[in-house]
């Protein structure tokens, strides 16, 4: 009878696709533990992105320019609308807002001195500004966040434009956590907190609320600063039509509109991965509003939320974003996740290229925090050229694509150049799916 | 005294006036004529001079305010010498919403009753108000101190830092992790001083003094009903 058992076909195990082993895994830990668990980076979930996205070179119809002979600019000016000294960068690839405190003081210095190099801004973040962010960045824009921590008029005076922040694409919605391991001494006195603490930053700025208040806020700041810098409007991408239109009418000269794959800091990793919308999905309507109210390029839209290469640049671009911001692969270029610190990576539990437990201060490449032996691993000044090289490198990326597509500025890119590789990204890049004249929505199915 | 029309001269020629006087100024005393409501008057100030605004103002009087007095003869909107750093900002009337907010220091004066959110986010100014306070007042006070002559009202110091609150009224209820403490020599010296400087009437024994329970300053799940 046993013989005739060994003989009958088994059922092999079958995972579910619904409660995966990472599902598991998540629920013994909230199980063991009480807390949900709360990382840095971006979204990790795969969401339509830039990849699904093709440039149309040029052909019979349209003509190239030559890849080494023929210009190919790359310069944009932010802030034309009110301000009366614009931010003029070489490149429109800017370094997004990172605090002091989420990221060690030499992380800072070495996005300045990379910046600087290649020509265009970085930002300062929830903490407020150090001296030394502020004298390493040849344009510094100053983050104006809800929880203040930090702010004040002389450093305001300082910047060289203002970023009212209102939400941020990995938690459009959500505050902030700094937790105790990285509230040093320094970072306890520039937020006015007792050491140690979890530190909370508010979901709302304290002294307004809608965009009729935001109006009267913004026009404090100009008074402020004498109308010389100018003044972003940062959301988090979810109602990028509305929210862009509201901030033009609210007086911002310029919108950043981050997707759900920008970085933070510390959030919930249920935040991070189920609010918000991904990038690709916001440029369009946030360009139509710009369009709608007659103040395309007038208002400059600046596009963040895992841009990683020139090509992700040139798409944005296409997509009538005027620049973008970059802030996780900013961290990459300076050496996080690493694998030459695979072996710690494996003692904090984690491996190279998925460490995101960026609000536990134990970064191995000295970058996410502010222990002092760690901090000392970066050289500001060789993590500083690998910025600019990575910030070269996107440009010259980005350069070649308009080339290709017939350009002599990046700016002149648009959504004519791109083809979409799947029905999602069509719709979302409203851009035709290769192959046809036609994407969801158009008429003509 | 110099005076200046708002209303015939405009915020911009009055804001660029009064942050080019330099510590040294003679002018130190201005007289702004028709607010009418304005917003942003008198904002981004730095230097020891002194302002009296003739009526009533809107948003942000006095905003990011440094060593200036700044004294309105009538009510202010929301807002009022929110992010003060240094000096004082006396209003005769009564202010709306987020009072002081995210001050990190100088003297506020109300000698009317202020809304909600009364001192949010408080880093280190101080804040006496003569009559009483609205809902979620020092929502996340960090520092400094807050005097109410009257009552406060609901959810008094939720989440609050280490900011201290002295009500003489009542509270209609404290917020999260906001408790009664104990009144001790030191906090009857602050707070006449306070008293003093407010030109309030009132003794510093008839209040009581709030502060942070610092049973939130680091997560634990067991306080989740808290959040």
């Amino acid at each position: 009878m046993k013989d005739m058992d060994d003989q009958i076909p088994r059922t092999l195990p079958i995972q579910s696709a619904t409660f995966t082993n990472p599902i598991n895994a998540e629920i013994r830990r909230a199980a063991a533990t009480g807390i949900y668990d709360i990382r840095g980076g971006g979204a990790k979930r795969k969401v339509p992105h830039f990849d699904d996205l093709l440039f149309l070179g040029a052909s019979v119809s349209r003509y190239p320019l030559e890849g080494y002979r023929e210009r190919c600019d790359t310069s944009v000016t932010l802030g034309t609308r009110f301000a009366k000294k614009p931010i003029e960068l070489d490149i429109p690839i800017t370094i997004a807002g990172m605090s002091f405190g989420a990221l060690s003081g030499p992380a800072k210095e070495a996005l300045g001195r990379g910046a600087s190099a290649a020509g265009t801004s970085t930002t300062t973040g929830d903490g407020g500004m150090t001296p030394e962010e502020r004298g390493h960045s040849s344009k510094l824009v100053y983050q104006y966040l809800p929880s203040r921590y930090g702010m004040n008029p002389n450093d305001l005076r300082k910047a060289d434009a203002i970023e009212i922040v209102v939400g941020q694409g990995a938690k459009p919605g959500g505050g902030g956590m700094l937790l105790g391991q990285k509230i040093s001494d320094r970072v306890a006195e520039m937020r006015t907190l007792p050491k140690g603490i979890d530190q909370r930053s508010a979901c709302r700025h304290p002294d307004w609320t809608g965009p009729d208040d935001l109006e009267i806020k913004i026009l404090e700041l100009r008074e402020i600063t004498d109308w010389q810098v100018p003044i972003y409007v940062k959301v988090g991408a979810t109602r990028p039509y509305y929210d862009t239109a509201l901030a033009v009418k609210a007086g911002a000269d310029v919108v950043v509109m981050d997707g759900m794959q920008g970085g933070t800091a510390a959030t919930q990793d249920v935040f991070i991965e189920h609010v918000g919308l991904p990038t690709l999905s916001c440029i369009r309507p946030a360009v139509q509003a710009l369009q709608d109210l007659g103040v395309h390029r007038e208002v400059q839209l600046v596009i963040s939320g895992g841009i990683r290469t020139g090509a992700d640049v040139a798409k944005a671009m296409a997509l009538g974003a005027d620049a973008v911001a970059i802030g996780t692969a900013a961290l990459v270029a300076l050496g996080d996740n690493d694998p030459k610190w695979e072996s710690e990576y494996q003692k904090l539990g984690t491996t190279t290229g998925a460490y995101d437990d960026w609000h536990e201060g134990q970064d191995p490449a000295g970058i996410t925090t502010q222990d002092p032996d760690l901090a000392a691993r970066l050289n500001p000044v060789e993590a500083g050229r690998r910025l600019r090289n990575y910030l070269k490198v996107m440009t010259l990326e980005a350069q070649t694509i308009a080339r290709a597509c017939g350009h002599n500025h990046l700016h002149n890119l648009e959504p004519e150049d791109l083809c979409a590789l799947t029905m999602e990204a069509a719709a979302m890049a409203r851009v035709p799916l290769a192959g046809t004249s036609w994407y969801p929505g158009k008429e003509g199915f | 005294m110099q005076t200046y029309d708002l209303e015939a001269n405009g915020l911009r020629g009055l804001n660029a006036t009064l942050q080019s006087q330099s510590t040294e100024t003679n002018q130190t005393s201005w007289e702004v004529v028709n607010p009418k409501g304005s917003h942003a008057i008198a904002v981004g100030l730095d230097a020891p001079i002194e302002v009296t605004v003739k009526g009533s103002t809107g948003y942000y009087c006095a905003g990011m305010n440094q060593q200036a007095t700044v004294k309105v003869e009538g009510s202010v909107g929301p807002g009022v010498a929110e992010n003060m750093m240094s000096g004082q900002v006396i209003v005769d009337g009564d202010a709306s919403q987020y009072a002081g907010a995210t001050g990190h220091g100088g003297l506020l004066v109300i000698k009317g009753n202020a809304s909600s959110r009364c001192g949010i986010s408080m880093k280190g100014i101080d804040i006496v108000v003569h009559g009483n306070i609205g809902h979620m007042s020092a929502f996340m006070a960090q520092a400094g101190n807050l005097v109410v002559c009257g009552d406060a009202g609901d959810a008094l110091g939720d989440s609050l830092y280490e900011a201290r609150l002295f009500v003489r009224g009542s509270v209609k209820s404290l917020g999260a992790d906001c408790v009664e403490k104990e009144m001790r020599p030191e906090h009857l010296e602050i707070l006449k001083d306070l008293l003093d400087r407010a030109g309030a009437d009132a003794s510093p024994e008839e209040f009581k003094r709030y502060g942070s329970a610092r049973q939130l300053y680091n997560f634990d799940i067991d306080n989740s009903a808290a959040y």
